[in-house]
């Protein structure tokens, strides 16, 4: 019989040619069928990747884009009572029609009632309330008889501040950045508040902001705060 | 003359050769218009070998006690081919303009285009009636046990399809662009975002961005009628393979077959 080489020597050569390779060259350390094989998936995998990872790109990049804050101008100073809203209407999204309108419920900055709202003043010389539930999204609206934000879809109610006093919510209606710029009051970006009515960058409704919230549910790129 | 398989059917039913003194093969036109068709697929088969694939995916033994409910997955299938279609054609009047034009797109192909209406109906309703066939499906499935071994594979399969079929049913439900079908997209897309850590992102993905936008409707018609599609399309395929690959189950009811005593005079 013929002695059976042993595969586990540990004496192994690295060149192709002292294994017994079949196809092996003198001075080569790797077959060239492997080779061959090696640089054909590898070419492949670049083919293959030089149009899979624009196209992810392509699709995923909207998420970390940050938009423009857009200033809009929704009336003048006299306008605005401090103790009731008035609905104003703001493009969030110009060029698609009324699908990119949102109502915002306006009122002049009361220091008797916006006590909470300690770091909100100096950006909001006048309140703007999201008409944007914070349940799910519906436009809720604001019911002057019985001093509520109440929502239609599922019966979410909020107070005057815009705090949850009832139904799904899970944190008080958003808000809008102001200022006044002469005699107009302009509307600004979009801002969420947990139930301390403290500022954070928007968020997606449903998502609540107190405790281990404002973790589980990150800002985004797309949606900072000012 | 050229010859086909025959499929395996029961000597009754075959057609016995013609006697001797009888018309045989050289009788009339009729008999030459049928050898021209075999021939034609005789020469496709030939280079092709898909009459035994054919054979293998069609002529499958099949248990005992199999029913109308064995049905209910061919159903799906032909509810999903019946969207393809209508869709096809409702693409080509449909525009995917948030700013009026597939309102506009879609109140003319039902107002105005003749046929218009019921192609419309039969892809609206048929999604529905798509939708509860899959769990019908299911549930025939779940309820006679042909999920368990070796047919775990098609049921995680199916449930890929079920969720595929749901997603279309979400992104279908924002092109008319209505007052229902907007709203019910901004509550689906918010109820995506509540999942957490990756919610926020995954609701961005859906919108194209943190506000429902401009390239929001065309990114749901896009998934809706070239990504989603495809996926299930493909997926049905596996989904078939494997059923004829495994064959199906016996219902749970029927009995085993009793093993009976060989006797002497059988050996």
């Amino acid at each position: 019989m013929r002695p059976v080489p042993d595969k586990r020597d540990k004496h192994k050569s690295k060149y192709t040619l002292d294994r017994g390779i079949p196809g092996a060259f003198e001075g080569e350390t790797i077959t060239r069928r492997r080779f061959m094989t090696g640089t054909a998936h590898g070419a492949g995998a670049v083919a293959a990747a030089s149009f899979a990872l624009p196209a992810l790109g392509f699709a995923f990049g909207p998420i970390f884009k940050s938009n423009p804050h857009r200033w809009e101008v929704v009336g003048n100073i006299y306008q605005f009572p401090d103790n009731n809203y008035v609905p104003v209407v703001i493009t969030l999204q110009p060029n698609i029609g009324e699908a990119g309108k949102s109502t915002v419920y306006m009122r002049k900055f009361n220091p008797e009632i916006d006590t909470d709202a300690a770091d909100v003043d100096s950006h909001t010389p006048y309140i703007a309330i999201s008409s944007r539930c914070a349940h799910v999204g519906c436009p809720v609206r604001w019911v002057d008889a019985s001093e509520r934000f109440i929502c239609p879809c599922h019966g979410g109610v909020y107070d005057l501040l815009g705090r949850r006093v009832g139904g799904p919510p899970v944190r008080p209606l958003d808000r809008f950045y102001t200022r006044v710029n002469g005699e107009d009051v302009e509307v600004g970006p979009r801002f969420s508040v947990n139930s301390q009515l403290r500022r954070f960058s928007p968020r997606d409704p449903g998502e609540p902001l107190d405790g281990i919230g404002q973790y589980m549910y990150p800002s985004r790129p797309g949606a900072q705060k000012l | 003359m050229p010859k086909l398989p025959a499929p395996p059917l029961p000597a009754s039913l075959k057609t016995p050769p013609p006697r001797p003194g009888q018309a045989g093969a050289n009788a009339g036109p009729i008999e030459e218009a049928k050898n021209a068709g075999i021939t034609v697929v005789d020469w496709v088969d030939e280079r092709t070998s898909l009459s035994g694939a054919a054979r293998w995916l069609m002529f499958r033994k099949v248990p005992k006690g199999t029913n109308w409910f064995y049905t209910l997955g061919s159903a799906t299938m032909f509810a999903f081919l019946s969207q393809a279609v209508t869709g096809v054609f409702l693409a080509m009047y449909y525009r995917p303009d948030p700013a009026g034009g597939a309102y506009e797109s879609i109140r003319y192909v039902t107002n105005d285009v003749f046929l218009g209406q019921f192609v419309r109906g039969m892809h609206k309703w048929g999604s529905s009636v798509m939708v509860v066939l899959v769990f019908l499906h299911m549930a025939r499935t779940f309820f006679f046990g042909a999920y368990k071994y070796p047919r775990e594979l098609n049921w995680v399969i199916g449930v890929v399809l079920l969720i595929l079929t749901m997603v279309m049913s979400f992104t279908g439900y924002l092109l008319p662009f209505d007052q229902r079908a907007y709203w019910a997209t901004i509550v689906g897309v918010n109820i995506n975002g509540t999942g957490p850590l990756v919610g926020p992102y995954l609701s961005d993905f859906l919108r194209g961005g943190s506000e429902f936008g401009a390239t929001t409707l065309s990114r749901f018609y896009a998934i809706h009628m070239l990504l989603v599609p495809g996926l299930i399309a493909a997926l049905l395929g596996a989904h078939l393979y494997l059923v004829a690959k495994l064959g199906t189950t016996a219902p749970p009811w029927t009995k085993a077959h009793k093993r009976h005593e060989l006797h002497e005079t059988e050996v």
